[in-house]
């Protein structure tokens, strides 16, 4: 009797394996004995190219890193940046940016779960969430001009203030948001099939998540409260009244649980940020006032000899922080997204290090799928909600 | 479409005549010459059939499911509620090359993705068409640097550049009505496609 294993290669182009991501698995049988997820199909280099780009010119990269969640990228970089400065943005700035970040995670979640719902065979679902993602981007649309690599923030503040009529909009949106999300737990939570697919498939003890450097809901999924928005609060996110959803299953139904109660918690914290908002003034400063940091206002400019100048320097050469490094890390919907920042005094980083959580979380894939199916690795990559583009970067 | 000949009736109902201009009654030669222009379509048996194909082929095009980058979110986009790319009969996304006639390279393609790239068009029966959807598959967009290829022209001939960074997917609508365009205006092929042409496209001779 012959006993060999079998090597097979999924993807790097497989519908289910989001993008452009190539597992090697080793099968006996059907049975997975190892399995080697292998990136850099969409490796794009922009940690170095950041090294030659102004701070400034750094943040359209990081839209198309995660490309799902934009804005979280945005805030992870200009936080880093800010650091770097010693600056720190109004509180309406930064009311605005939990309010578009937590807008972010409920697309970002929503796309996951459509996504992963297709791969697992559950088609329908996607028609469901692409549409509140729709009403997700068309906000970015009103708010920074485009759909899905906004750019909005600057270090130091946002790109523009915030149009009319965008409260409200945000407003209709997060009050129509909870029954969208009974829609959605309506086909899946109970569905037989769902169960079967999810419920204890692709388990990881929350002893090896964080053996892992695991973050994010799949940690969360394992019985961890860690969330950053609580235990590292930054643009006074400890101000804001939110419960952390945490389940102990560690398997790919509690994640899906987990993100389900996020988007509600979410609805949440937008609610908040849009009343904070009205509070601090609809319109109002939306920069620091330090411009040697950002852009003066284009009506000074007009008037002003000095502001003129602050605006070339600014445009032409960008601001010069002092020497030295800083880490800066937020809750991106996906896990811990950080950004670590060397100067060495000039205009561009000497040095842009990126703490994805999407590269982090994949390599306890193996893990996840030891021992099991085929058929597992697909509900298993869809679980820990991967992007290559910021996998490979 | 411009390239379709515009409809131009053999016989108008009511033949304008200037006033007091004196018609004459037409002879029974000429009527049944108009009968016979009225009830006949002459044409070549290529013609026609190479309309009928492209007709089916313009209006039923399976895409590849194939995504590499941010474009591919925008590509899963226009099969979504709101754009429905069903309207445009291009809705049937294939996972296996096998089954597509087009590939849209949506996003960034690497060094280390080019050769499956060019596998997969590879794979694809003839006819095909692709389209580079971005900036960075058309001409390698904002990362000009080693690791992204400078358009994935450079390894399969592209048929329609949609522009954008990603492009919306109403761009990328049009982009797909452009392409059926070409394809109704283009001359088909009938019958197997000749060896030495398959031998030249493979690079072999």
């Amino acid at each position: 009797m012959r006993n060999e294993t079998m090597t097979i290669n999924m993807g790097p182009q497989h519908p289910s394996t989001h993008g452009v991501l190539r597992v090697a698995l080793e099968l006996d049988g059907e049975t997975i004995v190892a399995c080697k997820p292998i990136v850099g199909y969409l490796h794009t280099g922009m940690e170095k190219q950041a090294e030659y780009k102004t701070y400034t010119q750094s943040i359209p990269q990081t839209d198309r890193m995660d490309y799902i969640s934009p804005m979280s990228n945005n805030l992870a970089f200009c936080l880093a940046a800010e650091k770097l400065l010693g600056i720190e943005p109004p509180a309406r700035v930064q009311a605005i940016r939990v309010l578009l970040c937590e807008l972010t995670r409920i697309s970002s979640h929503a796309v996951w779960m459509g996504t992963h719902a297709i791969d697992i065979g559950a088609l329908t679902v996607f028609w469901y969430t692409f549409r509140e993602r729709e009403k997700v981007l068309s906000i970015y649309d009103h708010v920074a001009g485009a759909r899905m690599t906004s750019s909005y923030f600057r270090v130091g503040g946002l790109s523009r203030d915030i149009p009319e009529g965008f409260l409200e909009r945000c407003e209709k949106f997060v009050d129509e948001m909870p029954a969208h999300i009974d829609e959605y737990e309506s086909l899946l939570t109970r569905n037989p099939i769902w169960l079967a697919r999810t419920q204890g498939v692709a388990l990881i003890s929350g002893k090896d998540a964080v053996a892992w450097g695991v973050t994010g809901p799949t940690l969360r999924g394992s019985g961890v409260n860690y969330d950053l928005r609580k235990n590292e609060p930054y643009s006074g996110y400890e101000t804001y009244q939110f419960d952390v959803p945490v389940q102990s299953a560690g398997d790919a139904y509690a994640r899906y649980q987990v993100r389900v109660q996020e988007m509600r918690e979410s609805v949440k914290i937008a609610k908040q940020a849009i009343q904070r908002i009205r509070e601090l003034g609809e319109f109002g400063p939306y920069r620091v006032r330090d411009f040697k940091y950002v852009l003066p206002p284009k009506e000074d400019v007009k008037t002003s000899m000095e502001a003129l100048i602050h605006h070339f320097k600014i445009v032409a050469h960008g601001f010069f922080p002092p020497v030295g490094e800083a880490y800066s890390k937020v809750e991106a919907p996906k896990g811990e997204l950080g950004f670590y920042l060397v100067s060495d005094g000039s205009s561009r980083p000497w040095r842009m290090k990126v703490r994805s959580p999407s590269f982090i979380n994949l390599q306890a894939l193996p893990v996840m799928v030891q021992g099991r199916m085929i058929a597992d690795v697909i509900a298993a990559i869809g679980s820990i909600d991967i992007v290559l583009g910021e996998v490979d970067r | 479409m411009s390239d379709t000949p515009e409809f131009k009736p053999l016989r108008t109902l009511a033949p304008s005549t200037a006033p007091g201009e004196l018609v004459m009654p037409k002879t029974a030669d000429e009527l049944l010459y108009e009968e016979v222009e009225r009830g006949l379509l002459f044409t070549k048996v290529e013609s026609m059939v190479g309309w009928a194909m492209n007709q089916a082929r313009a209006n039923a095009i399976w895409p590849l499911s194939f995504g590499l980058a941010c474009c591919a979110i925008e590509m899963m986009a226009i099969a979504g509620p709101r754009f429905d790319v069903s309207r445009f009969g291009a809705e049937v996304f294939r996972g296996s090359p096998r089954q597509a006639d087009l590939m849209i390279v949506a996003g960034r393609v690497s060094i280390k993705m080019a050769p499956v790239v060019r596998q997969l068009y590879e794979q694809m029966p003839d006819p095909k068409w692709v389209i580079a959807m971005g900036a960075c598959s058309s001409c390698g967009g904002v990362f000009n640097n080693f690791a992204i290829l400078q358009g994935v022209d450079k390894i399969v001939p592209v048929d329609v550049y949609v522009p954008g960074c990603p492009p919306r997917p109403e761009a990328l609508l049009h982009g797909i009505m452009k392409l059926q365009e070409k394809i109704l205006a283009s001359k088909p092929e009938i019958g197997p496609i000749p060896r030495k042409r398959v031998l030249k496209q493979k690079g072999v001779a």
